[in-house]
């Protein structure tokens, strides 16, 4: 009985990172979809970003590894390959996060809102126009 | 203690996003994200990824959070409470939950050295790459050799992004000095941070430097052209703050910065066909010296000029991009 429960207690703690992950990730989610606007969403969106990131982090740590810089006490060192399709992710991020807020400068410009349900209720007033 | 520190890091995020969710303060949502951002940074460096942490608490705490809030300032602070119910985005969310933790069972336990993903092309980077490539800092030898390929792709989007961001924002053409006979009067008048401004003139100086040390130390230790362009950008976005987008742009013309966003994108691209030329594959640097390390010192170090270059003009010349639409009046009135 003891030994199932260590099995389990140690299962969780390695999936514990996986595990807050798959929460920070459903909330950024559940912001996108969930809230009319449009700021909000390219918050949560980079909320499910950053979650990303700290996956593939995780999956690159090593257990007594050290950071992937050679130094002569390291006995192994963590996996630095994710560690560069992260970082270069992260600076590509905030291009095309600078990309959304520009659109929805334009569009708070356009409709004088940046609320998704009152965009969509004059967008549709315009096509009755026509 | 390193999986109590990663435990108690994870829950502090948890609960700066479930804040995020429940605010409606725009204002608060992004000051939380900031956090956010630096705690994350904190959480690379508790697994081992110091140049991810660098990269993330100049990126995500710095730069994301000055160009949303100079976002709110067009948008407004306050999030409009919505008629939508939130019982469907709820339930998706949960379902997809759900869904996501099953399949970590499968998944091999966290930080074990016998992972499959440690046994694909990371044994051959942690061992051969310090007799390969000759530099100390795995990441840099990977990020600018082995995947420069990869790398010189995720400089031509945030290239590309750029334009993208200029097409949709103008910048606007600073008021030049014969224009504006009263500039210098008006100038006393913009200047409302004596303190400020002169704290920040001390800074410059420091924070350019650092991005220098940054740029060129990248090779043996924890940076490179990504974070020192980043670090860059945060000098002369700390200089329009506090004196102003109109003295900022005459300081860095825009038609400068786009043409060194261009041309750091141009040094990456050019070194590659340097190397072909030379008769080695695109950015292959062993045939750029008679001595294969010593070239692929070279090459790492004209690669990542490049990318410090691109990286630091294309944040600048987005920043006043997004400032001359959330500043429309300033200066101007001259």
């Amino acid at each position: 009985m003891d030994s199932f429960f260590n099995e389990v207690i140690s299962g969780a703690l390695g999936r514990y990172n996986y595990w807050v992950v798959i929460f920070l990730m459903m909330s950024g989610f559940y912001v996108v979809i969930g809230s009319t606007n449009l700021v909000k969403k390219i918050v949560g969106l980079n909320i499910f970003q950053t979650s990303v990131f700290i996956l593939y982090i995780s999956i690159g740590k090593i257990n007594g590894g050290t950071a992937p810089i050679v130094w002569a006490n390291a006995e192994r060192y963590s996996n630095p390959l994710p560690h560069v399709l992260i970082l270069t992710a992260i600076v590509v991020g905030v291009a095309t996060t600078a990309l959304g807020l520009s659109l929805i400068m334009r569009i708070k410009h356009a409709y004088n809102t940046v609320e998704e349900d009152e965009i969509l209720a004059i967008s549709l007033e315009e096509d009755e126009d026509e | 203690m390193e999986l109590l520190v990663n435990i108690s890091l994870l829950f502090m995020l948890s609960l700066t996003v479930i804040a995020v969710v429940r605010l409606k303060s725009l204002f608060a949502i992004v000051m939380l994200f900031g956090i956010y951002s630096l705690l994350s940074a904190m959480i690379f460096i508790a697994l081992d990824a110091v140049d991810v942490a660098f990269t993330e608490a100049a990126v995500g705490a710095g730069i994301s959070t000055v160009l949303m809030l100079a976002t709110l300032v067009t948008t407004g602070r306050w999030e409009k409470k919505s008629s939508r119910s939130s019982f469907l985005p709820l339930l998706i969310v949960s379902i997809t939950g759900a869904a996501l933790v099953w399949g970590t069972l499968d998944m091999p336990e966290y930080g074990n050295p016998d992972n499959p993903a440690h046994h694909h092309v990371a044994d051959r980077y942690i061992e051969q790459s310090p007799e390969e490539i000759g530099i100390p800092n795995m990441v840099t030898s990977v990020l600018a050799s082995y995947r420069g390929f990869d790398t010189l792709g995720e400089v031509i989007v945030v290239f590309t992004a750029l334009i993208g961001v200029l097409s949709l924002l103008q910048v606007r053409t600073p008021p030049s000095v014969a224009e504006t006979p009263l500039r210098n009067e008006n100038r006393k008048l913009s200047r409302p941070y004596p303190v400020l401004q002169v704290v920040a003139l001390v800074m410059m100086p420091f924070i350019i430097l650092f991005a220098l040390y940054v740029q060129f130390h990248g090779d043996f230790g924890p940076g490179g052209g990504f974070q020192a362009g980043v670090i860059f950008a945060v000098a002369f976005i700390l200089y329009t703050l506090t004196y102003g987008l109109d003295d900022a742009l005459a300081l860095t013309p825009v038609s400068v910065l786009k043409a060194l966003a261009a041309g750091g994108v141009l040094i990456y691209g050019g070194t590659g066909v340097v190397s072909m030329l030379l008769g080695g594959n695109f950015l292959d640097y062993n045939v750029l010296s008679s001595n294969p390390v010593s070239g692929q010192h070279i090459g790492i170090i004209v690669i990542e000029l490049g990318v410090g270059i691109t990286v630091a003009s294309v944040l600048i010349c987005a920043f006043y991009a997004f400032m001359t639409r959330a500043l429309p009046d300033q200066g101007q009135k001259g």
